[in-house]
């Protein structure tokens, strides 16, 4: 009986023995491509490395993040990434940004799921034609915008002026108003399609028989919406969103190409690169990448606590 | 027979010939941003390059922002990029990237070809006694302005601000009653980026406000005087300049323009030949001055493009043949008639071709020499960052996002703070 039991232990670690083996290239491929290249930033952030040579990065502990700067005489000033308003004005531009767009894509994304989970006519030629914009690269719709948003030649002033919607043409891109309005306009455009396909994909995993009861018992179908629909797609609509999230807490390409090098939409990413690449300041451009890492860490997990959701 | 054979040897020794040249043609890579039609003409210079010499080059096409390129091509350039030979550079770049790229001096005709061009070029392009990047043509703005409308109107060519701001206003009211409801009075460049510092400097020096940074390193940029040049340029947003200049780079105020819907706008010379060409609705109706004064003679800030070899080209000698080519007073010559792109030879402002194809270059030639130099050797490898603050002031203060005095002051601490103990 004893020697069993000892068995079926030996053959459970050689089962986890197995796994191991089986999981250590990917786990090594992970660590070289995603693991060395975040501490590489982590540590830049501590030096005071610039683009031109990396190989002579000296540490400087914390100067990056904060640091007093001394006039002499105990006058002086808090200096670092924890104090630059510009740093947290790009940090508050990037959440309202992904407040609101994932927002607005998750209701929108919804809607045009449930449309397209209904039978009809050509319903295939129009699950691809929704698609469209998400096929798009970033670059190009963002161009594309860019000129019908253009306040002398674009199409969406003339629209709006021969409707009578606006009396001038507005200059959608160029005004402090309406810059951040403009870019989040142009990302609802673009990522709805993605979240509908995540959604769409939730609601043809609900049988169709919870239907036919519903419809048998009589059920109003707003009920039914509340009821049945939203509580089983909820699993699918979270993981859409927390995908978005991510995506949008990042956002660079469609600020960068609309509304380069304005203190509007700067967000987290554009003041990195701007760090990075455009000034001489490698090394505060990596301490800000890593406040970027822990920014959308400490949200991500703080969404997956609040959504309960079960990842594992 | 000896005469057949001595032509077997002939041919035999040119075949070899062409061989040892065909095995020793290169193939360059050459980046360039652009505006209007800088790339068409890049390439005709290029075609006859590669006819003279049998290397192939190949143009690496970028985005018209300076801001844009300059970003790419530090990054290429610390990598160690060899892909890219030869760069096209602006004029403020040398101290940023001169680590990365040869000394031209080293090369005997390079040494010499500097000698031909305007000295204040080869200054800027010298750091720290290595000449980093050869003259590909020189850059200095210019007010531009509707003869046709000023004539309409009775007006004269204005002199100052305050005049160019009645003049514009004038002529965008009576041009909108008269139908033309988009018709815009000023176009210049008000988006955030390079272009946006060189306006700026423009209205600070024609008011006698400073050069943001002065040549010996000080800030001086917190004056009176400079607030009241920006609130000057504020108060032209919405009235005689389309809220959308705060969007505008070059090709966009010049699609305004060259369309018909603005009576003045500021440009460099390449917008010159392209509002004379056939499509445009301008042609032959406008004419080019000196930029307006603001009580301090007109400003013009300096621009300009140099090619400059890169340190980690496979091909460092027939890049820089390139360059000697395409700095060429030959190739300069052809750039000035189809482009109107300055040239940076003396010798040609007085060359009779040029003079008749492009008659307004004399004009250009007396804006370039009373241009203004951006702060760019003063601030050394900070100069990137400093224009980005600039134009965020300047920029929050077209848009209306806090007057120019405070806007300004809180541009003079930053700048201190990014100074620290001196520029690097």
């Amino acid at each position: 009986m004893k020697q069993s039991t000892g068995r079926t232990l030996t053959i459970s670690a050689r089962r986890r023995r197995a796994a191991a083996l089986f999981l250590a290239p990917m786990l090594l491929v992970l660590v070289l491509v995603a693991g060395w290249p975040l501490l590489r930033t982590l540590w830049f952030g501590f030096t005071d490395a610039s683009l031109g040579d990396l190989a002579g990065a000296r540490w400087i502990g914390f100067s990056n993040y904060l640091e007093w700067l001394s006039y002499g005489e105990g006058d002086g000033e808090w200096v670092g990434l924890l104090v630059d308003g510009e740093w947290w004005r790009a940090v508050w531009n990037t959440l309202v940004f992904t407040f609101i767009t994932v927002s607005v894509e998750t209701a929108l994304g919804l809607v045009v799921a449930m449309v397209l989970n209904v039978r009809f006519p050509l319903r295939g030629l129009v699950r691809a034609a929704v698609l469209i914009p998400w096929a798009i690269p970033t670059v190009v719709s963002a161009k594309m915008w860019a000129w019908m948003l253009n306040d002398q030649f674009g199409i969406i002033n003339d629209i709006g002026l021969k409707l009578g919607l606006i009396s001038s043409p507005v200059a959608w891109i160029a005004s402090a108003d309406t810059a951040m309005v403009a870019v989040m306009l142009v990302d609802i455009w673009k990522s709805t399609p993605f979240m509908a396909l995540l959604i769409l994909a939730g609601l043809q995993m609900i049988p169709e028989d919870i239907y036919e009861a519903a419809k048998i018992d009589g059920v109003n179908p707003l009920v039914t919406f509340w009821r049945v629909t939203l509580p089983l797609a909820a699993p699918a609509i979270m993981v859409a969103v927390i995908f978005r999230a991510l995506d949008a807490l990042r956002v660079f390409d469609i600020i960068y190409v609309l509304t380069p090098n304005n203190a509007e939409t700067r967000t987290m990413s554009v003041f990195v690169q701007e760090n990075l690449f455009q000034f001489d300041q490698f090394a505060y451009g990596s301490a800000a990448s890593t406040l970027l890492f822990l920014v959308i860490a400490f949200i991500t997990l703080g969404y997956i606590r609040a959504a309960r959701l079960n990842l594992g | 027979m000896k005469i057949s054979r001595a032509l077997t040897c002939l041919a035999a020794g040119a075949t070899l010939a062409t061989l040892a040249s065909a095995a020793s043609a290169a193939d360059l890579q050459i980046v360039s941003g652009a505006v209007g039609r800088d790339i068409q003409v890049l390439r005709e210079n290029l075609d006859r390059f590669e006819k003279m010499t049998g290397n192939k080059v190949t143009i690496v096409e970028m985005p018209s922002s300076s801001t844009d390129q300059f970003a790419q091509y530090r990054l290429w350039l610390s990598a160690g990029n060899s892909d890219i030979d030869v760069y096209r550079t602006d004029i403020i770049w040398a101290p940023q990237i001169a680590a990365h790229l040869l000394d031209l001096s080293k090369y005997e005709k390079a040494a010499a070809a500097a000698k031909e061009h305007f000295p204040s070029i080869i200054q800027s392009q010298t750091v720290n006694g290595k000449l980093v990047a050869l003259p590909y043509y020189t850059d200095a703005p210019a007010l531009f302005y509707r003869k046709d409308l000023l004539e309409k109107y009775k007006l004269d060519v204005p002199k100052t601000w305050d005049d160019l701001a009645k003049a514009a206003k004038t002529i965008q009211d009576g041009e909108r009653k008269a139908g033309a409801g988009n018709f815009q009075g000023y176009v210049f460049q008000a988006a955030a980026y390079e272009g946006l510092t060189c306006n700026g400097l423009e209205w600070l020096v024609s008011h006698g406000a400073g050069h943001i940074v002065e040549a010996d390193g000080t800030i001086s940029v917190n004056n009176p005087k400079a607030a009241a040049a920006l609130e000057q340029a504020a108060s032209w947003i919405g009235t005689i300049s389309p809220e959308g200049v705060l969007g505008y780079k070059e090709e966009e105020a010049r699609g305004v323009w060259q369309t018909g819907n603005a009576a003045f706008m500021r440009n460099w010379p390449y917008a010159y030949a392209l509002s004379n060409s056939d499509d445009s609705a301008v042609k032959g109706k406008f004419g080019v001055a000196a930029l307006p004064s603001g009580g301090a003679g007109s400003a013009a800030t300096l621009g300009g493009w140099n090619l400059a070899v890169s340190k980690y080209s496979k091909h460092p000698k027939e890049a820089v043949e390139l360059v000697l080519f395409l700095t060429s007073a030959e190739a300069q010559k052809m750039r000035a008639i189809e482009n109107n792109n300055l040239p940076t030879r003396p010798a040609l402002y007085e060359d009779q071709e040029i003079l008749k194809a492009q008659p307004s270059i004399g004009l250009w030639k007396d804006i370039f020499n009373n241009s203004t130099p951006r702060p760019s050797a003063a601030t050394k490898a900070d100069y990137n960052e400093v224009s980005k603050e600039f134009w965020d002031a300047v920029h929050a203060t077209l848009a209306g996002k806090g007057s120019a005095k405070r806007n300004l002051a809180r541009l003079e601490a930053r700048l201190k703070r990014l100074k620290g103990s001196g520029w690097k």
